[in-house]
């Protein structure tokens, strides 16, 4: 599907999470010619979510993997094409703007950034270097690893509880270490993992270290408040803090904020004509599934009419 | 067209390290979600290395001796072995170009 790809297009969304599919559910209907590039896997962050439950009309709840799946089946349903390669640059022609990507140059009349943001690492020293004996940043994959040892998980937002909830299945016992006195995640969220007896928090704590030679063996901990070191003695650590935007390759074409995130107005228009940009990546996103969601739907039919105008 | 093939505990020692040519080993799982999409990049780059590297892989939930044997404790990983010993590990999803890149290394 990738080696023939044509390389004109009404619009090219970049990113294939639920604000790029969302907008190529829209775009293609609208029956414009779309390309969706992708770098990796094809849902998004959501996809790493065991369950996401706040997704309307799923009332059960749904796997964010499966709900990924259904977003591409249907917009695949209408006519939109998918590449995966890494966009590596934005250029402006006149009436034209070309994305570049590891598999070549794809021009297209409006582009839509939907390119989303990566999962932010501790940076401290040991993270590196045990990454894969111990250091982990995906609980649905690694969990069964540690079954019946303690595990700590960093961070405390909703992935943060999520990955804890799902650990508890098997660890020992898991200690959330936050470096705030409250959680930022749901308070639904929040209320689940209290209840789960194997879980623990730590709070107003940061990591500062993490020790093992062959595998996590200790982490050594700062109390923030106080300054006190501390030590915990883990066999794993689960890295879920901060994310951070993927738009180092438009540096320097489109208006960021200081943290990198993509200023739009109300119709997902950037200060560029012609460029759009739709959910985590823009400013004071809530990076919310549905939101994002919203935003690519938005950004399909203020793109539309750019393109007719 | 090469695909990858399955080994498991008791083929290891001559599927991989006996092999002649180099052995990339996939860890995988069919709970890792990461893994399940890796699958059709590695099947792809199999034919395009083609008789420079075989291409492996090992379910780590029905074969705990070769996974604990190299201590293999996040998945997808990806571990190249050349003359019966492991000389690139790649740990996490990574794209098609970025594993080329790491295959070339080997080769």
């Amino acid at each position: 599907m990738t080696a023939k790809a044509k390389k004109e297009y009404d619009v090219i969304i970049i990113g294939g999470g639920p604000a790029g599919l969302s907008a190529g559910i829209y775009t293609s209907r609208s029956r414009l010619s779309s390309l969706l590039i992708e770098r990796g896997v094809v849902g998004g962050r959501i996809a790493d979510a065991e369950l996401v439950e706040n997704y309307p009309g799923f009332a059960e709840g749904i796997s964010g993997a499966e709900l990924g799946q259904l977003m591409q089946q249907q917009a695949a349903k209408y006519g939109l094409s998918f590449v995966t390669a890494e966009v590596t640059g934005l250029e402006l022609k006149k009436d034209k703007r070309v994305v570049k990507t590891t598999r070549g140059d794809f021009t297209a009349k409006a582009v839509i950034i939907a390119s989303g943001s990566e999962r932010g690492k501790l940076n401290i020293p040991g993270e590196k270097e045990l990454t894969g004996r111990g250091v982990s940043y995906c609980a649905t994959c690694d969990a069964p690893f540690f079954k019946e040892k303690p595990i700590a998980v960093v961070g405390g937002g909703n992935a943060a509880i999520s990955e804890a909830l799902h650990l508890a299945k098997f660890a020992s016992h898991v200690i959330v270490i936050h470096r705030r006195n409250q959680l930022r995640a749901t308070r639904i969220m929040e209320e689940k993992a209290r209840a789960q007896s194997r879980i623990e928090f730590l709070w107003d704590t940061v990591v500062e270290k993490i020790e093992g030679k062959d595998a996590v063996r200790r982490l050594i901990l700062r109390q923030v408040k106080t300054g006190k070191p501390s030590t915990l003695d883990v066999a794993g650590v689960f890295v879920s803090v901060g994310l951070k935007p993927s738009t180092d390759f438009l540096k320097g074409v489109v208006p960021l904020d200081k943290a990198g995130y993509i200023i739009t107005n109300d119709l997902m228009e950037t200060k560029i004509p012609g460029i759009f940009a739709a959910g985590d990546i823009r400013q004071h996103s809530p990076r919310q599934a549905i939101t994002a969601a919203g935003d690519g739907a938005t950004a399909a039919v203020f793109a539309e009419k750019f393109i007719n105008q | 067209m090469s695909k990858p093939i399955e080994v498991d505990d008791a083929s290891f020692e001559q599927k991989v390290l006996q092999s002649k040519i180099p052995v990339l080993v996939d860890f995988w799982a069919p709970w890792c979600r990461p893994c399940l999409m890796a699958a059709p990049v590695l099947e792809e780059l199999a034919s395009d290395y083609a008789s420079k590297i075989t291409f492996a892989k090992l379910d780590v939930d029905q074969n705990a001796q070769v996974a604990a044997k190299y201590n293999i404790m996040a998945i997808p990983n990806l571990i190249i072995f050349k003359e019966g010993k492991p000389v690139s590990q790649i740990v996490g999803y990574k794209p098609k170009e970025e594993l080329k890149k790491d295959l070339d290394a080997v080769l």
